[in-house]
């Protein structure tokens, strides 16, 4: 009897389940994951004439990703164009993690070593960032970077500089704007793993004659390390997508992957091509995840 | 001599850091802030304390029409993202594993992964198709694209709020001869409501805020304020930016501290 009672049970939790989660994924369908099927179609597709698609097979769009052939003797070369914005996004989404880490490691730090009642004040500040509007915040680092700005007038006043560094429209300016807007991500989830932090684990190792630097990286690093895996996958892969901050930011001529894919379905007309390009960004984002998933079950299991 | 007690949490240069990060994330936002209150013509010459942007922008008739829509689209959005999100916690929470509830899981927790730039072209792509097809081109394309993408937004909390339930009242209400529509009505809905709140508070911060996917989903004259924002950088800043930006940032703050205290006085 128990057997029977117990399927039964099984079958209900799973039909219960399903049904009432068929509204969210009926919405999810029609305006996230169907689209994106629609997107890996057109990818395989032939380029429109003026734009969209003809519904012809096509590789090409595939094949431009990387390459590109001579309109004259179809010799095959390597895009350049393509190359320089692949490793710019890459360049610059990687000095973002390194610099949100530097910066955020130390800052997870001081908020889970203040006193219990002050945590949550801190870790407001933090969180106040991250909520708000990204395209606000990107304006806010615009004001202080460009050459009337804040930054360019105090060295100028200091005398450090005789005119006004041209920051606004670089590699530099994308960086530094990734960079703030994307710290709150590298902050929160090494704060999520500290706070759980034993204290006296600290301070076994200091009884132990262990150096401050040898207590940093053989007690508190392997223990917040999954936090920092997390906080760098949340850094690297928005800052990978990133469309916002490089196109007010870069100006039109310092793009990523993500305005050189808008640009396939505006200005350049090559939907399949954007389509791939999408592809790719998609798969390498799911190996950053799937990175990240190997490394926090592998810890989990290390305990 | 005096020496100071040995802090075991101090590390070399930490705090130094940590008052680094705090000043470089905050500068920019006061800044943003001050010049919003600057009387004078420019983001970047002071002309004396002044609301007069605030006034230039509320009297803007394409801001005014920029700021109803963002609220209706968030507003709906957020409704329909947090009734289906909670449907589905309900549905995946508290009663052991189900077959396909990674799959379920995943498709919820999909619009997170996703750059949004990716799901804007292919939202582009499949709603151009259809307003050509249909000739509708009303609000609906945005509202739908919003709903989505707050759904892990909104179903997150109410699942966390949920895993923290005690089942037992439930078993109770039952018990008691409650019907399960009067034990969801009278037990379950009021027990997590704290959670439904959180989750649509977030959902509609989320929905306000967003630029690319409606950026690229709306249809001429739609804009929405942040896209409104957008499109004047094509033109010379003026501090009428700074005020939009201040005043959603206070929309945003207000709604965070909400939340927060929300979800503190769960335990």
């Amino acid at each position: 009897m128990g057997i029977g009672t117990e399927a039964a049970r099984q079958r209900e939790v799973t039909r219960k389940g399903w049904l009432l989660s068929t509204p969210a994924l009926i919405v999810l369908f029609c305006a996230a994951a169907g689209p994106l099927l629609v997107m890996a179609v057109y990818s395989v597709l032939t380029k429109g004439q003026y734009s969209g698609v003809v519904w012809d097979f096509s590789g090409d769009g595939w094949f431009r990703v990387l390459f590109e052939r001579d309109i004259f003797n179809g010799t095959v070369s390597l895009a350049d164009a393509h190359l320089t914005i692949f490793w710019r996004s890459v360049k610059l989404s990687l000095a973002t993690t390194v610099i949100t880490l530097i910066l955020g490691l130390p800052t997870a730090w001081f908020i889970a070593t203040r006193a219990v009642k002050w945590r949550a004040f801190w870790l407001f500040l933090v969180t106040i960032p991250f909520w708000t509007n990204l395209l606000i915040r990107t304006f806010a680092i615009m004001e202080v970077i460009k050459n009337e700005g804040i930054l360019n007038t105090a060295l100028l006043k200091l005398g450090a500089i005789s005119e006004p560094i041209q920051i606004l429209y670089t590699d530099t300016a994308v960086f530094l704007g990734m960079a703030y807007v994307y710290l709150p991500l590298m902050v929160l989830p090494i704060y999520a793993v500290m706070d759980r932090f034993d204290i006296r684990l600290i301070e076994a190792g200091y009884d132990l004659y262990a150096s401050r630097w040898q207590v940093f990286r053989r007690v508190i690093l392997p223990i917040i390390r999954p936090g920092i895996v997390a906080g760098s996958i949340l850094v690297f892969v928005p800052s990978l997508g990133a469309y916002v901050t490089p196109r007010v930011l870069g100006g039109g001529k310092n793009m990523m992957i993500g305005n050189f894919i808008e640009l396939q379905f505006g200005q350049g007309n090559n939907w399949p091509l954007g389509a791939a390009l999408s592809m790719v960004l998609l798969v390498i984002i799911l190996i950053a995840l799937l990175v990240y998933v190997r490394v926090s079950t592998h810890e989990v299991e290390r305990g | 001599m005096a020496r100071r007690a040995f802090n075991v949490t101090t590390l070399p240069g930490f705090t130094a850091i940590a008052v680094l990060a705090f000043v470089v994330l905050y500068v920019p936002i006061f800044t943003l802030v001050i010049y919003a209150f600057n009387g004078g013509s420019s983001v970047a010459l002071w002309g004396g304390f002044s609301f007069r942007w605030f006034g230039v922008a509320w009297n803007n008739a394409a801001v005014q029409d920029a700021a109803i829509r963002s609220l209706v689209v968030a507003a709906s959005a957020s409704a329909i993202a947090t009734t289906v999100a909670m449907m589905a916690a309900l549905g995946t929470t508290r009663r052991g594993r189900f077959s396909g509830q990674t799959f379920i899981y995943v498709m919820i927790n999909q619009p997170l992964m996703v750059p949004e730039i990716v799901t804007a072209v292919a939202l582009l792509i499949v709603f151009a198709g259809i307003k050509i097809a249909t000739g509708y081109t009303g609000l609906a394309y945005l509202i739908i694209a919003h709903a989505a993408f707050c759904i892990p937004f909104a179903y997150l909390p109410i699942r966390a709020r949920l895993e923290g339930m005690d089942t037992a009242l439930e078993v109770a209400a039952a018990d008691l001869y409650a019907s399960p529509w009067q034990a969801f009505r009278r037990i379950t809905l009021p027990l997590m409501m704290p959670g439904v709140i959180a989750g649509a508070m977030l959902a509609f911060v989320i929905s306000l805020d967003d630029v690319i996917i409606t950026e690229f989903v709306k249809s001429a004259g739609q804009d929405t304020l942040p896209t409104y924002m957008l499109g004047q950088l094509r033109r010379a800043l003026t501090p009428e930016v700074n005020a939009i930006s201040t005043a959603l940032l206070g929309v945003t703050v207000v709604l965070l501290t909400g939340f927060f205290l929300i979800t503190r006085t769960k335990d």
